[in-house]
């Protein structure tokens, strides 16, 4: 228990930074009040602005009233669409978290089980064939696939929309495509193309640890105790490979974010990464401020659940012993 | 007498980058039901290959090339997977020789003695714990039932080994392969399992394969000595014959090198010269480069076996022609 403690500390320290950073942006790049008023407006204009907003007020004072805004889910206007950011936020941000679950959950479903295979059928031709395969898919970049998949399976075979999210279903202010066909469908494409490369890597991972494991003593001596065959590798050695496997997909949901700008471009996905690059285009701070915040976020609680799954996985987790990986 | 064990010829290749290394040549050896036959050699003298090809668990690169291994009169190596795996834990079972890492980290120790017991024995799993807590309780495990629970990171590496002596007899194999038991585990420490290994075979009346460097391990326990070197069996005999008067040069080598019988902390073989290595094999007699009394046929011909006393030696200084000739 200490030790999910400890992690929640941690957790809001990363938070707190990540805050100050997103905050320096403010006093650092572009002048807000030439943002907000124009370059026509008269200096006692600006001056009577720059209090309005605060902008006076000691470094500390305005780094505390962000936070505790922030904490009351408050951003400010954002300069480029003149509404509240955490309005424009609340709206793509489904978008994107569900695109982004989604491909490493297709990752993750595809890639383990793949990587277990081909470490267990090491001399199989089709183990050979997809290391091959795997290494393309690391290679790749990510938007040729996006548009070789809309040309292959949007513009010649006609199955899946190429672009925008299709359907969406309103549940309590969070809105889902996960619920109707259209909105599935458009899924489809953007979720593949942003999975490839994590599928890729998470597959080579999972068999690199497994081979690792299954040349392991205890694996050995499972089988001079004459366990049967799926013991050994599903009890035994799959669950002693989980432990890297997860810590790596926690650390790869960062990349993911990343990668899914680039994809939303292509898709034309209505998520936070088309709205980031509007906002770097037009500097538009509070927004940017906001994004940093929230990414920072996601990557804490992932980061928390991937500690939660080291203790469900690792005894040794549990009673406060090493063997942890990174994070 | 017959035996429980009887290896005739056996003979380990290694296949690596298209090259054919033989690790164990013309091994011949018997195993009686109840008896423990100590194996000891130098380090890579192929003591743990001869372990693994009993077992059935050679992997590649290894292979066996020749020979037969019968267990109850039966040849097993000849076994397909699946009744071999139905072999290994119940009838033949292994100790290993490091117990930090031969338990898997993931898993309690009751589990993994559950799991063992009814893959062999058909016994529900309440009737499983309940053995697993009395055998635990055998290999003086203090608060046993509470300890099923425990994983393996929560216990010393006696406590550990002591764990695997449990899991090797958990199912009431007939023969114990045990591989350097107590190598890994602290001087202090070494002496106690050993004894309750002796203790637990001779109790139930289980043969062990006792492979070991330790000399002193041997003069304690075992009732059969077999000398290994360089992949080959070079004296075979009973343990007081053989440690009175070993027939092999190697042997007498051997034992030259310990003082003192009874200090396990001595190690073997302060001959001069190392041994050759399956990749770089020498003709004839593998031992006569080092031998103090090799004869010129050692260099070129292989040493036939000869009776020597109450043991079996490959030596050619054994041979009853030349010794009558001189
Ligand atoms: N999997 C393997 N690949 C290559 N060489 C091996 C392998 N297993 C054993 N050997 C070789 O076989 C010889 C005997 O090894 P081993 O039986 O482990 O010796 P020891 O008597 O110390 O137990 C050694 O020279 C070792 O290098
Ligand atoms: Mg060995």
């Amino acid at each position: 228990m200490s030790f999910v403690l400890g992690r929640l500390g941690q957790t809001v320290l990363v938070l707190l930074v990540a805050a100050f950073v997103s905050f320096s942006l403010f006093r650092y790049v572009g002048d807000p009040v030439n943002n907000m008023v124009g370059q026509s407006a008269s200096l006692a204009e600006r001056e009577a602005m720059r209090t309005a907003l605060g902008l006076d007020d000691a470094f500390v004072l305005q780094f505390a009233r962000f936070v505790g805004n922030a904490l009351t889910g408050d951003f400010g206007m954002s300069y480029r669409f003149g509404q509240p950011v955490a309005t424009l936020i609340a709206e793509r941000f489904p978008a994107t978290l569900e695109l982004a679950l989604i491909s490493m959950l297709i990752a993750t479903g595809v890639g383990v089980p793949l990587g277990v295979w081909t470490a267990l059928h090491r001399d199989h031709w089709l183990s050979q064939a997809l290391m091959a395969a795997s290494l393309i898919g690391v290679a790749l970049p990510t938007f040729l696939i996006g548009i070789a998949l809309i040309l292959f399976f949007s513009v010649w075979l006609g199955w899946l929309p190429s672009f925008g999210r299709g359907q969406v279903v309103e549940i309590g202010g969070w809105s889902t495509g996960l619920l109707t066909t259209s909105g599935l469908r458009a899924l489809v494409l953007p979720a593949v193309t942003l999975g490839v490369f994590q599928l890729a890597l998470i597959l080579r991972l999972a068999r690199a640890e497994m081979l690792e494991v299954m040349r392991a003593d205890f694996i050995r001596f499972a089988r001079a105790r004459g366990l049967k065959p799926r013991a050994i590798q599903y009890r035994h050695a799959l669950r002693n490979t989980l432990v890297p496997v997860v810590t790596m997909i926690g650390l790869q949901f960062g990349n993911v974010f990343a990668f899914s700008i680039i994809v939303e471009t292509v898709f034309q996905w209505p998520g936070l990464g088309l709205l980031v690059i509007q906002a770097i285009q037009f500097a538009d701070v509070p927004l940017l401020a906001a994004y940093l915040v929230l990414i920072a976020l996601c990557f804490a609680v992932i980061n928390l659940a991937v500690d939660l799954a080291y203790v469900a996985i690792d005894p040794r987790v549990r009673s406060g012993g090493g063997v942890r990986g990174t994070v | 007498m017959s035996a429980l064990l009887k290896v005739e010829g056996l003979r380990v290749e290694i296949a690596r980058r298209g090259r054919v290394m033989t690790a164990i040549d013309d091994v011949s050896f018997e195993i009686a039901a109840g008896e423990i036959l100590g194996v000891v050699g130098e380090s890579g003298a192929g003591k743990s290959v001869t372990g693994t090809a009993v077992l059935g668990l050679l992997e590649r690169p290894a292979f066996q090339a020749a020979g037969r291994i019968l267990f109850d009169g039966r040849r097993i190596d000849t076994l397909d997977e699946d009744a071999m795996r139905a072999l290994r834990g119940r009838e033949i079972a292994a100790v290993f020789q490091d117990p930090l890492t031969s338990l898997d980290p993931l898993m309690t120790i009751g589990d993994q003695l559950t799991e063992t017991i009814r893959t062999h024995l058909d016994l529900t799993q309440a009737e499983a714990v309940e053995r697993a807590a009395r055998l635990l309780a055998e290999v003086g495990i203090p608060a046993p039932r509470e300890r099923l629970a425990s994983y393996p990171h929560e216990m010393s590496g006696g406590m550990r080994q002591r764990v695997v002596l449990a899991l090797a007899f958990s199912c009431e194999p007939r023969l114990i392969i045990a591989d350097e038991p107590t190598t890994a585990l602290d001087v202090s420490i070494q002496a106690q399992i050993l004894d309750l290994l002796r203790a637990m075979c001779r109790e139930r009346g289980t043969a062990v394969m006792l492979v070991t460097h330790d000399m002193g391990v041997i003069a304690e326990v075992a009732d059969r000595v077999a000398v290994m070197y360089a992949g080959r069996l070079v004296e075979v005999g009973p343990t007081q014959s053989l440690l009175a008067e070993a027939a092999h040069p190697y042997t007498r080598g051997l034992m030259g090198s310990i003082p003192d019988m009874h200090r396990r902390d001595v190690e073997l073989a302060q001959i001069p010269g190392s041994m050759p290595r399956p990749d770089a094999p020498v003709p004839g007699c593998a031992f006569h480069p080092r031998c103090g009394q090799a004869l010129p046929r050692c260099a070129v011909e292989r040493p036939l076996t000869f009776t020597a006393g109450a043991s079996e030696v490959a030596c050619w200084l054994a041979d009853p022609a030349a010794r009558s000739a001189a």
